[in-house]
C-alpha cells in the first residue's frame, strides 16, 4: 500500500481512536467498543454498496451467520474464543458465497428483494432450529469462555481494545481494496457495468467478491458481537440489522471509506439521545434522513469530499 | 373452588429441594416478613437528607412488548410513590431511573451500560421479554450490577445466567406450565391437543407441559407449532385429532384474535374444552368482538384481572395504588387494559429489592455483593401489601420465586377464578446453584 495523506488520514483515524479510550468516560468507552463492532459491520457493506452500487437488504443473515458460528461452536463443541472468532468468519464468508452466486443472477430492486428474502428465510430458519438456536430467546455465551489465552474479552479494556483492533484491520483491508486494480473495477461496475463489460470485465466474479468480501466483514461484526458482549440470538438476523449497516452508510458517506465509522457513530447517538426525549425515536431519525436527502445526498464525508478535492478514498 | 395446599406425600427430589429449601426459608422468613411488613419503620426525615437510591428501569416503551412496558411502567412508579410514603429504603427516597430498551436486546444491553456507567444506578430491574433478559444479563453480570428481571422465562432457574440476575418478583414458565397440569387432567381431561407459536415460548409450553400431564397420567395427543409468521390458522385445525378433550392454547403476538375467531367458526361451538395462556390475551378486552367464543373456556392467569371472592385486601390495596378498576382496566380509561397477570411483579420485586436492601443494610454500590445474597437468603415471603398477588417462596441457589396460579373461567364476559394452585405445585428440582457463583 503506498504511503500518501490517505493513508495517513486513516492510520490517524485509527490511533485517534485508540487514544479515546484515555479520554471517555467508562459510558462513552464502552459505547465506542459497541460502534467499531458495527462499524466494521458496515465497512463491509460499504464495498457491496457504496462501492458496488449492490443494495442488499439481506446482511444480518451474515452477521447472524458469524454470530451463530462462534456462539453454536464454542456451545456446542466447546471452541475455543480464538477458533470460534475465525469460523464465524468463514460461515459468514461461505455463506455470503452460496447466496451471492444465486442473488446475483438478478440486479437493481430484484437483487434487494431476494437478499431480502434470503435473510428472512434464514431468520425463520433461526427460529424453526429454536433446539439447538435457542431462536427467539437466544443463548448467553459464559463469561469465563470468552477470553483468548489470559486476555478477558468481557472485561471493559480488553473489550474495547479487541474492538478496536478488529475495525482497525477491517479498515485497512477495505482502504487497500478500493484503492487496489479491482477496487477501481467495483467503482467502474458501480458507474456503468455494461460499459465495464465493454472494457473487458466480467463484472460477475467482481461482484461475487464484494458479496464475499461484505459478508465476511458482517461475520466478523456478528462473531465479535458475540464474543465481546456474550448473547447470541435470532433477532440478531432480523431486517433491522439488515437495515442498520444500510443507514450508517447513507449517513456517512457511501464510497468512502470512512464513512461507515462516521455514520455509525452519528446514528448510534442520534438514537441514544433521542430515546431520552422522546418514545418516537425513530421520527428523529427520519427527520435526520430526510435532511441528509435534502442538503447533504452523498452523506457527511460524500458532501466534505465534494467540497474539497476529492482524494478521500 | 379448591385451593391445593397440601403438599403431596410422596417423596421426590422435589421433596429434598423443597425440605432444604424450607429449612433455610424458616431461619429467615420471620426476618424478611418484619422488614417488608414494617416499612413505616424509618423515619422520612432521613430520606429527605441522603443522596436517593437510583432503581435503573429497563422498561419496553417501544417495540413489541410496548403494552406490557406501559402497565410495568404505571406499576412500577406506584410502588416507587408507596415505597417512598412509607420512608424509602433504609431511609433513603427511592428514584425510578427508566430507559427504554426497545424491546430489543442488543438495546437493552446498551441499557444496562447506561445504568452502570452512565446513570450509576444501584440496580438495574424491570425487563419482560426473555430476549431482552438474556440479552442484557451478561453484561450485568459483568458490571456487577444487580439485575433484578420480571419476566416469568425459565432462562434465570435453567443455569443460563449469572449470579447477578434473580427473579425473585415471579414465577417462571416451567413452573406455571407444571402447576395446570393437575387440576387440566382432573376436571377438563386427559388427551391434550397443543397449539403453540414455532419459537422458544412455544416449545417451552410443549415441553414442560406435555412433561407434567404424562405424570397426571395423561397425554398430548397432537402437538400443532404454528410457524411466527402465520396469519391465517384455520388450515392448522384439522389436525386436531377427534378424540381431544381439551385443545390447549398459547398463541402470542397481534394474530391471536383472528386465531380464536377462526378456532371459533372451525367448532361452531361443539369443541373440545379450551385452555390458554393469558399471555394471548393480556391488554386486550375480553369483550372484543371476535372473542365470543372463548365463553366457558379456562385460562391460567398469574394475577386474577377481575376481583372476585378469592381476592384479597392486599389485592385491593395494590389495585387501587396502580389506578386498576374491578375489571382489570385502567379507573381512567375502561378501555385501557392492564397486563394483570404479570404486572405485579414489577410491585413485588421492589418490595424485595427494598426488602434485600434493608437486610443487606446497603448504602452504595460497594455493597451489591451484599445485597445479592441477601436476596438470596430471603426465602418466605407472605401475603401482605408487599406481596398482594400471594405468598412466594424465593430459591436464593436458582434464584427463582415459586408461587400460586389461579385458573380462571371465561363467563359473562368476565374471567372468574376457579382455582388456586399450591406453591408446591409448581416447584422443581434445582438445575442450578448460582450461590456457588464468585461475587
Amino acid at each position: 500500500m503506498r504511503v500518501d495523506r490517505a493513508l495517513i488520514l486513516h492510520l490517524a483515524v485509527i490511533a485517534l481512536l485508540f487514544a479515546m479510550q484515555y479520554v471517555m468516560s467508562p459510558y462513552h468507552q464502552g459505547n465506542l467498543a459497541r460502534i467499531l463492532v458495527l462499524a466494521t459491520y458496515a465497512t463491509g457493506y460499504n464495498i457491496l454498496f457504496g462501492y458496488t452500487g449492490l443494495l442488499s437488504l439481506g446482511h444480518a443473515l451474515f452477521f447472524a451467520a458469524g454470530m451463530y458460528g462462534a456462539g453454536m461452536t464454542m456451545r456446542y463443541w466447546d471452541f475455543p474464543a480464538i477458533a470460534a472468532f475465525p469460523t464465524g468468519i468463514i460461515a459468514a464468508t461461505a455463506l455470503a458465497f452460496l447466496i451471492g452466486t444465486l442473488a446475483l443472477r438478478t440486479t437493481g430492486v430484484a437483487f434487494m428483494i431476494v437478499t431480502l428474502m434470503f435473510a428472512q428465510a434464514g431468520f425463520l430458519t433461526l427460529l424453526y432450529f429454536n433446539e439447538y438456536t435457542r431462536g427467539d430467546e437466544g443463548f448467553v455465551l459464559p463469561q469465563a469462555d470468552r477470553a483468548i489465552g489470559m486476555i478477558d474479552l468481557s472485561a471493559d479494556d480488553t473489550r474495547f481494545i479487541a474492538a478496536w483492533v478488529i475495525f482497525s484491520v477491517g479498515l485497512l483491508i477495505a482502504l487497500a481494496i478500493v484503492r487496489s486494480k479491482a477496487g477501481r473495477v467495483l467503482i467502474a461496475i458501480r458507474e456503468n457495468e455494461e460499459r465495464t463489460r465493454m472494457l473487458g470485465f466480467n463484472p460477475f466474479p467482481y461482484k461475487l467478491g464484494a458479496v464475499v468480501v461484505s459478508g465476511a466483514f458482517a461475520g466478523a461484526a456478528g462473531a465479535a458481537y458475540a464474543l465481546l458482549f456474550g448473547s447470541v440470538g435470532a433477532s440478531f438476523a432480523s431486517i433491522q440489522y439488515s437495515i442498520e449497516p444500510l443507514l450508517f452508510v447513507l449517513l456517512g458517506g457511501a464510497g468512502v471509506v470512512l464513512g461507515p465509522l462516521v455514520g455509525s457513530i452519528l446514528i448510534f447517538y442520534l438514537i441514544d439521545y433521542a430515546r431520552e426525549i422522546t418514545t418516537a425515536y425513530l421520527i428523529v431519525v427520519g427527520v435526520a434522513l430526510v435532511l441528509l436527502i435534502l442538503f447533504a445526498r452523498k452523506g457527511v464525508l460524500g458532501s466534505i469530499r465534494r467540497r474539497t478535492d476529492g482524494w478521500l478514498p | 373452588m379448591t385451593d391445593q395446599a397440601t403438599p403431596k406425600a410422596t417423596e421426590t427430589p422435589v421433596d429434598e429441594n423443597r425440605r432444604s429449601l424450607l429449612k433455610g426459608a424458616a431461619a429467615v422468613g420471620a426476618f424478611a416478613a418484619g422488614t417488608q411488613m414494617l416499612p413505616g419503620m424509618v423515619p422520612y426525615i432521613q430520606a429527605q437528607s441522603s443522596e436517593p437510591i437510583k432503581i435503573g428501569f429497563q422498561v419496553h416503551k417501544t417495540g413489541i412488548g410496548a403494552a406490557y412496558g406501559r402497565w410495568y411502567d404505571r406499576t412500577t412508579r406506584a410502588a416507587a410513590k408507596l415505597i417512598n410514603e412509607e420512608g424509602g429504603i433504609n431511609g433513603r427516597e427511592i428514584e425510578i431511573v427508566a430507559e427504554d430498551d426497545g424491546t430489543d436486546p442488543k438495546r437493552g444491553a446498551e441499557v444496562i451500560e447506561k445504568f452502570a456507567t452512565q446513570h450509576k444506578t444501584d440496580v438495574a430491574f424491570g425487563t419482560l421479554f426473555s430476549h431482552v433478559v438474556i440479552g442484557s444479563s451478561p453484561r450485568a453480570g459483568e458490571l456487577k450490577m444487580p439485575y433484578f428481571v420480571v419476566s416469568e422465562g425459565h432462562h434465570v432457574a435453567s443455569g443460563g445466567l449469572n449470579r447477578y440476575t434473580l427473579q425473585p418478583g415471579i414465577t417462571d414458565v416451567k413452573s406455571q406450565v407444571q402447576s395446570m397440569a393437575p387440576w387440566v387432567a382432573d376436571n377438563l381431561g386427559k388427551k391434550v391437543t397443543m397449539i403453540y407459536p414455532d419459537f422458544a415460548f412455544g416449545h417451552d409450553h410443549r415441553d414442560f407441559f406435555s412433561e407434567a400431564i404424562a405424570k397426571q397420567g395423561g397425554e398430548v395427543v397432537a402437538k400443532i407449532a404454528i410457524p411466527p409468521t402465520e396469519k391465517s390458522f384455520t388450515k392448522y385445525f384439522p389436525q386436531i385429532p377427534r378424540d381431544t378433550d381439551v385443545l390447549y392454547h398459547v398463541m402470542v403476538g397481534p394474530a391471536v384474535l383472528t386465531f380464536v375467531k377462526e378456532l371459533g367458526e372451525f367448532f361452531g361451538g361443539r369443541g373440545p374444552e379450551i385452555f390458554g395462556f393469558l399471555d394471548s390475551l393480556e391488554a386486550v378486552d375480553i369483550n372484543t368482538p371476535g372473542l365470543e367464543f372463548l365463553n366457558g373456556s379456562y385460562f391460567w392467569e398469574g394475577n386474577p384481572r377481575y376481583t372476585s371472592d378469592m381476592s384479597s385486601e392486599h389485592d385491593a390495596f395494590y389495585r387501587k395504588a396502580v389506578g386498576v378498576d374491578d375489571t382489570g382496566a385502567s379507573v381512567s380509561d375502561s378501555k385501557d387494559i392492564a397486563t394483570y397477570s404479570h404486572m405485579f411483579g414489577c410491585w413485588e420485586t421492589l418490595h424485595i429489592i427494598k426488602a434485600g436492601m434493608e437486610a443487606a443494610d446497603y448504602s452504595g454500590p460497594d455493597d451489591r455483593a451484599k445485597l445479592i445474597e441477601a436476596v438470596e437468603n430471603i426465602g418466605v415471603m407472605p401475603h401482605s401489601r408487599a406481596h398482594p398477588q400471594g405468598d412466594k417462596l424465593f430459591n436464593g441457589r436458582t434464584h427463582q420465586s415459586f408461587g400460586h396460579q389461579f385458573i380462571s373461567k371465561v363467563e359473562g364476559g368476565r374471567l372468574t377464578p376457579v382455582h388456586k394452585t399450591s406453591i408446591f405445585d409448581g416447584y422443581y428440582p434445582d438445575e442450578v446453584d448460582y450461590t456457588t457463583q464468585k461475587l
